[in-house]
């Protein structure tokens, strides 16, 4: 209780001494467009933004790559965006479908977006949580694999390795085994990856701090990644029985033909199954986010309101944030567990035998 | 709202990056890992199994130990019960034989002594005769003592022997 008090105490006056130092310059400056500053921290950007100082903002400049359909491939840091006029007649869109994006003028004078693979913040987010992960399992399995030379095949791991280990069998086999059934060593693999790929990330995007904190799991290209993956791993090795459970299933004739009805439905099934998977998560996620920035930016907002509001506001602020972030993290498992489970199941449900 | 439209810069990246981190996982990640620990749950499943079919042989063993114990017991009180039984045969048959010795040793003897007490009465029969054969002479002696007396018997035998004649 004592140590509740003391932290609610310090936090008010974190909150009180930092209002103190930046009231003054806060006062003067524009109001903030609060939406706008959620979704720029929810968004991909081509750079990745530290923080502002008085006159300029801290960001590490990251590799554009664009190809022309006119002139070509062209590969440029991110920096050089930052002119008015842009570089190489590429510039930051700023209005329209295409607001965030690079753009350029092609010879008909249309504005147009150029193919762009390039390695934005959310990219090397993702390479950075791919190595990671990598990392962690491989030397984990380098473990297992050195124990298994040495002949000691019942050695059991201890500390992080065996609550890893622990971790990886409770899907392996909580989920894996019990959705997938019989040969769901074969789809395990797959579903694992998928797993430990969504909680880290998840995990990640909870970090503030470089290099985790991109919003990845919570946007839609790469929920749309991972369930074009399970559209796969469902459909590709769908056995007999799924496909004729979809062609031809087993209701009163009238209802599949002469008009196909069963059959778009089922076949709008193939789709909207993934569908459901990609948006989920990403909703989740991103829902996630905005309540905790939200939650963050009740700092900045409420500095207009005077001191004794805004330092008021500050304590609930962090308090719920912290509450916030609590949430996330069983979110972030919770979210996980469902789009894999949802997988195995799905699965499953290609690979069963009987009809 | 361009949130909802994924990006296909990003999808792009994301397909190639996710499928290397798939490919080296699948190869040389995962099974080693899932591998390894089910292998390792096989073996103390097959353990427990073990242990528990050892119980149960454990189990069987003691009901047999059980059992012979008891019938090792049976045969010992049918045994003891033989033996109580023999022995009683056989003292009763000692009994009965020596019954017998004695009736035989007893009957001999009471023959014996019958023999003997015949041979005594016949010795004291034959001293009895002898006896009073000598009583009677020295009876006879002593009345026939006088003179007179020996005439008189004279007398009265020749008369008698001649009444006989008559």
């Amino acid at each position: 209780m004592r140590r509740t008090v003391r932290m609610v105490f310090l936090t008010a006056l974190f909150a009180f001494v930092s209002f103190a130092v930046t009231a003054k310059e806060v006062k003067e400056r524009p109001p903030i467009d609060i939406k706008d500053l959620l979704l720029e921290h929810l968004k991909d950007s081509y750079s990745w933004h530290f923080f502002d100082t008085k006159d300029k903002s801290i960001a590490l400049p990251l590799p554009i790559i664009v190809r022309s359909k006119e002139r070509g491939w062209f590969v440029f840091l991110s920096s050089k965006l930052e002119q008015e006029e842009g570089y190489k007649g590429f510039v930051l869109s700023t209005e329209g479908d295409t607001a965030g994006k690079i753009v350029e003028t092609n010879k008909a004078g249309d504005v147009v977006r150029p193919f762009d693979i390039s390695l934005t913040k959310n990219v090397i987010a993702l390479f950075f949580s791919c190595l990671l992960l990598m990392a962690i399992v491989l030397s984990l399995a380098r473990w297992y694999k050195k124990k298994e030379k040495a002949g000691e095949y019942d050695a059991v791991p201890d500390g992080m390795k065996g609550a890893l280990e622990w971790f990886i069998m409770s899907i392996h086999y909580d989920v894996v085994k019990k959705s997938v059934g019989e040969d769901y060593k074969r789809y395990s693999p797959y579903l694992l990856t998928l797993f430990f790929f969504i909680f880290l990330n998840n995990l990640l995007g909870l970090i503030p701090i470089f290099p985790a904190g991109a919003n990845l799991t919570g946007n839609i290209a790469i929920t749309m990644g991972l369930a074009l993956c399970t559209m796969i791993a469902v459909n590709v090795f769908g056995n007999k029985a799924y496909w004729k459970e979809i062609l031809w299933p087993d209701v009163p004739v009238f209802m599949k033909a002469p008009i196909p009805i069963m059959q778009v439905i089922e076949l709008f099934g193939i789709i909207t199954k993934p569908l459901a998977l990609m948006i989920r998560l990403f909703a989740n996620v991103f829902a996630g986010h905005i309540i905790i920035l939200a939650l963050t930016s009740l700092v900045f907002l409420t500095v207009a309101m005077g001191p004794m509001i805004n330092s008021t506001m500050s304590v609930i602020s962090v308090l719920f944030t912290a509450l916030m972030l609590v949430l996330e993290l069983l979110v972030a498992y919770i979210q996980a567990y469902i789009f894999t489970m949802l997988s195995a199941i799905f699965i499953g449900m290609s690979r069963k035998t009987h009809s | 709202m361009d949130l909802m439209i994924p990006d296909s810069g990003l999808l792009f990246w994301m397909l190639i990056a996710f499928g290397i981190l798939f490919f080296i996982l699948a190869r040389f990640g995962w099974p080693a890992i899932t591998g390894m620990v089910e292998r390792r749950n096989e073996g103390i499943d097959k353990a427990l199994s073990d242990a528990a079919a050892a119980r149960q042989l454990l189990a069987s063993l003691k009901l047999q130990e059980e059992r012979i114990l008891q019938q090792s017991r049976e045969e010992q009180e049918k045994l003891i019960e033989q033996t109580t039984d023999l022995r009683k045969q056989l003292i009763e048959e000692a009994k009965e034989a020596a019954e017998k010795e004695s009736k035989v040793i007893l009957d001999r003897t009471r023959e014996q002594l019958r023999i003997e007490k015949e041979a005594a009465l016949q010795e004291i029969r034959l001293q009895v005769a002898t006896l009073s054969v000598e009583i009677a002479e020295k009876l006879l002696r002593q009345q026939l003592e006088s003179r007179d007396k020996q005439r008189e018997l004279m007398d009265r035998l020749v008369e008698e022997s001649f009444q006989l004649y008559e």
